[in-house]
């Protein structure tokens, strides 16, 4: 069979589409052009400013303060919620599998101006805790999806056979089914903490005054073309990060 | 015999469907046991039963004389060899062994030597820092079966011990299977839907049909003297003939009216009374076949039919005679050296006949199959 060129002009295609942006926003982060229109010389100026821009930093902390928080606690409760809904069969349960599912599929203008109204009607003032309900609220759903599948693929006699050696049901539950689902609670941890780190809409009702997190610090810098190179070199220390999480989510997801 | 595992009127339904239904078992100490039967005869239920996963409707379970009906599976004093295994596949394969050990918190000394010595038993030593998904088939077995025994059960329960496993390897199996429980000497359970299985790993069988147990026996007088028919046809082939008893004679035998067929001679194991309904059963290879008339007298059946078909099998043969609306199945062992061996073709004429003491009377109540 003649082999066609189509497939594989078409992936290069999308592969430059996808990453070529990428590629130009890394090399402005080292040139020494304000604006990015040409190459004026490499420099590790904009790095500089940004090391010194403590404002950003301020913002990178109270996003991985949140990220941090909010992807440990929708862990627990996403592994309580799946166990859940893969446990129990009832009218309740397929209400809980809609709201649970629900978040993945509404609109995130829709969820933060919800929230927003939800915090002024009860009088909570917007700042650090309600960004962290909020981000625990939809990284729930990923959460909770993640291990469902694991669960669905689980070997229930593997507890029957726990028993019958002599565990307990909470022992068989330690012993045997949380290490075997560990690596699809820490998938879906790191999916929660790389949502609730780029958020931007939800955050954006939520946050209150001093709560800038890293996304709405980046939206007000943009506003100002004096620190675009500064956004720049944020951006590609971004970058490495995600694609490290990203291997290490791959990794696990791999590993059962 | 002494009542080591007792079974004692265990009922268990699913909803409308009576799995277990009244069984009632005693099985001795050291004593490999089979629960034999077709898939859906409640055989893994009561398995389920014993180990603890699945609570009785009705009925107690007795081991060595503890009533252990209501405890839960981590204190009974049995554990389970799993159809699938069931290994942990996170545990390497000397971890998966010592786990019911660290789970009744012997001490550490206590726990190495047993998995150890067990490991050796079931010859995996070399594999004990494997991961499960690195072993074979067989290898994952004798796995599961030295978790089950490093902790000393009283009674060792095997799911289908072999049905996993290709065909050579389940030969392997049998073997291996035998020899463990003569060097252990535990009491072993065997659950199978494979009558040759259970023929050759246990010394007695029950068989079970729909929640119920239709007969506790050997495997010779479960072949030889099966009491119903499904025992009959699930424990090799059989031929049937409903009748009337016509004359009953001395020692037990009797002679039955078969319509469309004569009426031979036969020994009924229970009381027959005249006149009464009855239900025969001949195994196929207790039929001889001969071109002539059989030298007639009054301790040989005789029947005149026709050959329909023939198999081939190498060792024997086997051929469908039509007699009348009886289709009778006749096996023929192929030896040269036996006198009046014969080797009809499809459309002759033959006689069959079989010994009195060949026939056998089933159970009167028990429906056609």
């Amino acid at each position: 069979m003649k082999r066609s060129w189509f497939p594989a002009l078409l992936t290069s295609g999308v592969i430059v589409f996808l990453f070529v942006p990428l590629v130009v926003l890394v090399t402005n982060s080292f040139n020494a052009s304000r604006f990015g229109g040409g190459w004026e010389g490499f420099t590790w100026g904009w790095y500089e400013k940004l090391w010194d821009a403590d404002e950003v930093w301020e913002s990178v902390r109270i996003t991985l303060k949140i990220a941090v928080s909010a992807s440990l606690a929708s862990m627990a409760l996403g592994t309580v919620a799946a166990h859940a809904l893969h446990r129990f069969r009832s009218w309740l349960q397929s209400a809980h599998s809609m709201l649970i599912t629900l978040p993945l599929v509404m609109p995130d203008i829709l969820m933060g101006m919800s929230l927003l109204a939800l915090f002024v009607l009860t009088g909570i003032e917007t700042g650090l805790i309600t960004i962290w309900v909020a981000h625990v609220t939809f990284c729930l759903s990923f959460v909770t999806m993640v291990v469902l599948g694991r669960l669905q693929d689980f070997d229930f006699t593997l507890i029957d056979a726990a028993r019958d050696l002599g565990a307990t049901r909470t022992q068989a539950v330690c012993k045997v089914l949380l290490p075997l689902l560990l690596p699809g609670v820490l998938a879906g941890g790191l999916l929660a903490f790389t949502l609730s780190v780029d958020d931007y809409v939800i955050t954006f009702f939520v946050s209150g005054p001093g709560t800038t997190t890293l996304p709405l610090r980046v939206a007000s810098m943009m506003k100002t073309s004096r620190s675009l190179p500064v956004i720049n070199a944020l951006s590609t220390l971004l970058i490495a990060s995600t694609f490290l999480i990203a291997a290490l989510s791959f990794r696990l997801q791999r590993r059962s | 015999m002494d009542d080591f595992l007792v079974i004692d009127r265990i009922s268990k339904s699913f909803g409308p469907l009576r799995a277990v239904d009244d069984v009632t078992l005693s099985v001795s100490r050291g004593e490999a046991f089979s629960l034999l039967g077709p898939s859906g005869c409640g055989k893994t239920t009561l398995l389920r039963l014993i180990a603890g996963f699945e609570r009785p409707g009705s009925g107690r379970i007795l081991v060595n004389g503890q009533d252990i009906t209501a405890l839960p599976p981590e204190r009974r004093p049995v554990n389970t060899v799993f159809q699938n295994y069931a290994l942990f596949p996170h545990l390497s394969v000397w971890e998966n062994v010592a786990f019911g050990l660290r789970m009744s918190r012997r001490p550490r000394e206590e726990i190495r030597g047993g998995v150890d010595r067990m490991l050796e038993l079931v010859r995996l030593s070399e594999h004990a820092r494997k991961r499960p998904a690195q072993l074979s088939g067989g290898q994952k077995q004798r796995v599961a079966i030295a978790r089950a025994l490093v902790n000393r059960p009283q009674v060792l329960l095997l799911d289908e011990p072999l049905a996993a496993l290709d065909l050579k390897l389940r030969q392997h199996m049998l073997k291996e299977l035998n020899t463990i429980h003569e060097q252990v000497g535990t009491t072993f359970i065997y659950v199978t839907h494979d009558q040759g299985e259970a023929m050759n790993l246990s010394g007695r069988i029950a068989v079970m049909n729909v929640g119920k147990v239709e007969q506790v026996d050997t495997p010779e007088r479960l072949y030889e003297t099966p009491r119903s028919s499904f025992v009959a046809t699930f424990i090799g082939d059989a031929n049937f003939f409903t009748g009337t008893a016509v004359e009953l004679q001395h020692e037990g035998y009797v002679r039955v009216m078969v319509e469309g067929l004569g009426s031979p001679l036969v020994l009924s194991n229970g009381a027959v009374t005249s006149n009464q309904t009855l239900r025969l059963m001949v195994r196929p290879e207790k039929i001889s076949l001969t071109l002539k008339h059989p030298p007639s007298g009054e301790r040989v059946n005789a029947f005149r039919g026709i050959v329909e078909d023939i198999a081939y099998f190498g060792s024997h043969t086997r051929y469908r005679i039509r007699a009348g609306e009886h289709s009778i199945l006749a096996q023929l062992q192929r030896s040269r050296f036996s006198g009046g061996e014969i080797d009809p073709a499809r459309g002759t004429e033959v006689w069959m006949t079989f010994h009195p003491d060949e026939g056998r009377v089933l159970k009167l109540e028990d429906a056609a199959p």
